[in-house]
């Protein structure tokens, strides 16, 4: 039985790898943090933001999360920083930060 | 019953290709390996056989298209020759990183340049380092015999590489030689069908094939795939040993002729062992011990066995197809010479080029290796610092 991906990490030893690294599952990309790739950071000043939600389509990797309608937070995990919300943001309510 | 017939190389890989009746072959044309695709289209034309063909309009698209539907789940060929091989190089290697187990039927052809398409084997011998499985031919017959056994070995649980079933340019896959072809049900039953445990189409399993892999498992993951490759020696030997019992041929890693008590001995791939065979013929009538080591499967490298092969010969020819371009010879030469050192084999040794663009080398220049093989042995070294067979200058 092919190890899954939540079972597979830097102490994996080569035996127990999958074949040419295929993976037998779907969405494992929420494994793989990428927000470790980030320079810069945007925060929401929620006094500005009116909630239209136009951020969360532009987000190339779904890191804004949305609860009843409204703009709940981002998903530091996965935001690459970069900066595509707070370009879209027509309320200037996102702005990128410096650093991780 | 088997039938006896005579054919060219290319038409008795088409014979096999028909037996095995593949899922899907995407192809580009280029000599000398165009008729494959072209008595493939034909068969597909007739109604004998089902396979979805898919003319692409390069090699990188056909060797992507073949690891596309391999991934699928569908068993998959193609042909390809010289420059064609190369326009496939980048694929190459994730095809078999990938352990995809595609086919690909290799007539050798010289890459250009100068401007060439006869045979040598400048092509498959600059991707021996690209994970595929390679196992070359001397006759037609060994080609369609090999070609037969290369689904088995490649889709192996313990291997899973792609594999080139080679022969050489226009001397095998154009000239008409004699043939048994094996009837069509016990190959059949031989060759099987084609159940992979994952694949892309497989109902309620997902599956993702290639992902970037970061320094942290890339190592990890090539030395798991060298493993395949490392296991493919037992299967070509399982395997083989089964086509026997189905067709009475007898196929190893290599083939010995007259090698056992041989003093002087050729190492050499392809269809040059004729040759060498009759040169053998001549020169034992003369009492003269000489043999041939005929290697038959290239990559994976039977370095043991070839050592201990040549163990108690005096000296040896090792004849190079291919330009290595590193000062020192070709790649088989390279790889022997490893072979012979690691092993502590002390036979004297040369590497010789020959055959390059399709150079003929006729028996009598072989039989005065063997005649220059016993001078090295004796101390005098009549070769070139640089060797190459039928050169003028």
């Amino acid at each position: 039985m092919a190890l899954q991906a939540k079972d597979i990490n830097e102490q994996t030893k080569w035996q127990d790898l999958t074949e040419g690294l295929q993976i037998y599952e779907p969405a494992t990309s929420r494994l793989f943090e990428t927000g470790e790739w980030r320079t810069q950071r945007p925060v929401v000043d929620y006094d500005k933001c009116i909630h239209c939600l136009l951020c969360v389509p532009y987000c190339p990797d779904s890191c804004i999360t949305v609860e009843d309608n409204k703009k709940k937070g981002l998903d530091y995990d996965h935001c690459k920083g970069c900066g595509i919300c707070a370009a879209a943001c027509p309320f200037g309510a996102i702005t990128m930060v410096e650093g991780n | 019953m088997a039938k006896k017939e005579r054919m060219s190389g290319n038409e008795a890989v088409a014979y096999g290709i028909k037996q095995v009746n593949p899922d899907v072959m995407p192809a580009f044309p280029i000599t000398p390996s165009t008729e494959i695709p072209q008595f493939v289209s034909t068969m597909i034309a007739n109604g004998e056989i089902d396979t979805e063909f898919i003319p692409v309009e390069s090699e990188h698209s056909s060797m992507s298209a073949a690891m596309g539907s391999e991934a699928a789940g569908a068993r998959t060929l193609t042909a390809t020759s010289s420059a064609g091989l190369a326009f496939m190089w980048e694929v190459l290697y994730v095809a078999a990183s990938s352990r995809l187990p595609i086919c690909m039927t290799v007539v050798n052809r010289a890459l250009t340049g100068p401007l060439n398409i006869n045979a040598d084997h400048s092509d498959s011998m600059g991707a021996r380092d690209s994970g595929w499985l390679q196992i070359y031919a001397e006759t037609n017959q060994e080609v369609y015999d090999n070609f037969l056994q290369a689904y088995r070995i490649a889709e192996h649980p313990d291997v899973r590489l792609p594999i080139m079933i080679c022969q050489d340019g226009f001397i095998t896959s154009h000239a008409v030689q004699n043939i048994t072809l094996w009837d069509d049900e016990p190959i059949k039953q031989f060759v099987g069908e084609y159940n992979p445990e994952h694949y892309l189409l497989k109902h309620n399993e997902p599956m993702a094939v290639g992902p970037y892999a970061v320094s942290n498992y890339c190592m990890e993951a090539k030395r798991a795939q060298a493993e395949g490759m490392i296991k493919a020696k037992q299967v070509i030997l399982d395997v083989a040993k089964e086509f026997e019992e189905v067709t009475g041929q007898k196929y190893g890693l290599f083939e010995a002729y007259d090698l056992e008590d041989a003093e002087y001995a050729m190492v050499a791939i392809g269809s040059i062992c004729g040759g060498i065979k009759d040169a053998i013929d001549e020169l034992r009538e003369q009492g003269m011990k000489v043999g041939l080591l005929k290697i038959r499967v290239f990559r994976p490298f039977p370095a043991q066995e070839i050592a201990e092969a040549l163990r108690n010969c005096k000296a040896v020819a090792i004849l190079d197809r291919a330009e290595g371009y590193s000062s020192q010879g070709g790649p088989v030469g390279a790889d022997v010479r490893a072979a012979l050192c690691k092993y502590k084999v002390y036979a004297e040794n040369v590497n010789i080029l020959y055959g390059l663009s399709g150079r003929d080398t006729k028996v009598e220049e072989l039989v005065e290796v063997y005649h220059q093989l016993e001078q090295l042995a004796n101390g005098e070294n009549p070769f070139d610092e640089y060797p190459y067979l039928g050169l003028r200058g």
